[in-house]
This record gives C-alpha cells, structure tokens and sequence, in this order.
C-alpha cells in the first residue's frame, strides 16, 4: 500500500494544488483517465468544504488528505477538525428541486458533500464534534501506471 | 488556470466570457462581476461557459445567487455550455431545470430574440 500524505493551510488557494496532487497520484494509481475529472472534482469538493468549516471554525489548524493506492482501488482521505453535527443537519435539509430558495452565493458544505456522492464510486462520510472525515475511492489498476 | 472574465453587452443582453477554473479561490471575483453587472441594471445575463476548465459547487452557488438577483428585476441568467464534464454536475444537482443551457451563443440570442 503506497501511501501519500498532504496537509495543508485552509486558504483557498491551496484547494487547486490539493486537486492537481489528487489527480497526478490517481493518474500514476492507474485511474481510467474518463475518471479523472471526477476525481479532481470530488477531492476538489470536499477540500473547498473541509476549508470553508476551518475558516469558520480554526482557521489556524490544517486538513490533510491521504491518497491510498489499496488492492486495486485508489483511496482518497480528507479529514478536517471543525466541528461537524451542524453541517450534517444543513446536508439533511437540503432539497435540490428548489435551489433557489436555499443555495446562498457561497458554498454550501451538504451541497458539496451531495456533488461528491453524485460523483465517487464509494464514499463515506464520517461527522464528529473533532471534524469530518470523508473517504472516497474509485477503480485503480492493481499496480497502478509504470513509473513515467 | 486562472480565471478570466471579460463581458459586452448586444442589444439589452449582457454576454459573461468567463475562462478557466471557477472554484473556492476564484468564484468571489464572478460573484462580484455579476454583483456589478445587476447593480448597474444588467438585467439579462447570458455566462459563456465553454471555455470554463473546472466548476465546483461554489461556483454553482454564485450562478444562483446570479440568478436570484435578476429575477428579483424579472431579469435572467443563462448559460452558454456544451463540455459534458461542466453539465455532468449541473445534471447531478439538479440545476439544469433551473437554468437555461445552450449550445452556443447564437442559439442563446435567438431564443432571446424570440422573446423580446
């Protein structure tokens, strides 16, 4: 199992350059390359979540990913420390047939979440008063790309 | 990529020219392009995606908002957009039933025309 680890400040910024690590690792794992927008979307999603929840909660404390290559599928752990019962109620109050009246102009952390089921093959999201955990994996070639 | 905004208007519809990646770091600079827009009575916006490299659901929030705040003025927000990995998260949050999507400017325009 190769594993790599990121952490980083929870700025903006930073959420690009976790996407771009996310999708060269999926791509060297041995991810479909019709997969890899999803992949970039959904690490994209819940890194701009885990840092929206910092900037509210600690903005001071960092998120760190962990991008697994396990038997054959390519795994991908953001973990963040913001307090998250809060935002598990807004994601069970969400309704998609009427955006309008609930979506405010900047991210709302259910929609995220629901943008990432929409798009990974297997996600788990874990709420807990120390911070969310998301995990979510796709297909991976069992050894993954030779070495470029 | 970053991203580039650049807008005109044709008869009473504003074109949005938005290019590269619309995210958590960029969206704030087209919500304030279309905050702008509507406060200077640009009431019939039409946001040319096709050159959009990357969407997240941020930047979905700020196209609602958008929305909300021209139609508040019967106004509209529209989008230009045929990349099927741009739709394939409009189709997955259910926003295609909210906006109007079209495959090109001109189509956009003459949809626009019509209804004048």
């Amino acid at each position: 199992m190769a594993t790599v680890e990121l952490t980083f400040s929870a700025l903006p910024a930073h959420v690009r350059t976790a996407r771009l690590v996310a999708t060269a690792i999926a791509r060297r794992t041995g991810v479909e390359e019709s997969l890899l927008d999803e992949v970039r979307l959904a690490v994209g999603e819940a890194c701009s979540r885990a840092v929206e929840a910092h900037r509210l909660h600690c903005p001071d404390e960092p998120i760190r990913i962990e991008l697994r290559d396990d038997l054959g599928r390519f795994e991908v752990t953001v973990t963040d420390a913001a307090p998250s019962d809060e935002l598990e109620q807004d994601r069970g109050m969400l309704r998609f047939d009427d955006p309008l009246g609930q979506l405010p102009d900047t991210l709302m952390s259910g929609f995220g979440i629901a943008v990432i089921v929409g798009l990974a093959d297997d996600v788990q999201v874990y709420p807990s008063q120390k911070g969310m955990r998301i995990r979510m994996s796709w297909p991976a070639m069992t050894n993954g790309l030779p070495p470029g | 990529m970053d991203l580039k905004l650049d807008h005109h208007s044709e008869d009473r519809l504003t074109i949005v020219e938005v290019e590269g990646e619309i995210d958590v770091y960029t969206a704030p600079r087209l919500r304030e392009l279309l905050i702008d827009l509507v406060n200077k009575g640009n009431f019939h916006l039409l946001v040319n995606m096709e050159k959009v490299d990357f969407l997240d659901s941020t930047g979905l929030g700020v196209l609602v908002g958008g929305l909300k705040r021209v139609r508040a003025h019967d106004g509209s927000l529209e989008l230009v957009c045929t990349q099927e990995r741009i739709l394939k998260i409009f189709r997955i949050t259910g926003l295609t039933k909210v906006f109007g999507i079209y495959a090109s400017v001109e189509e956009a325009k003459e949809v626009h025309g019509r209804d004048k």
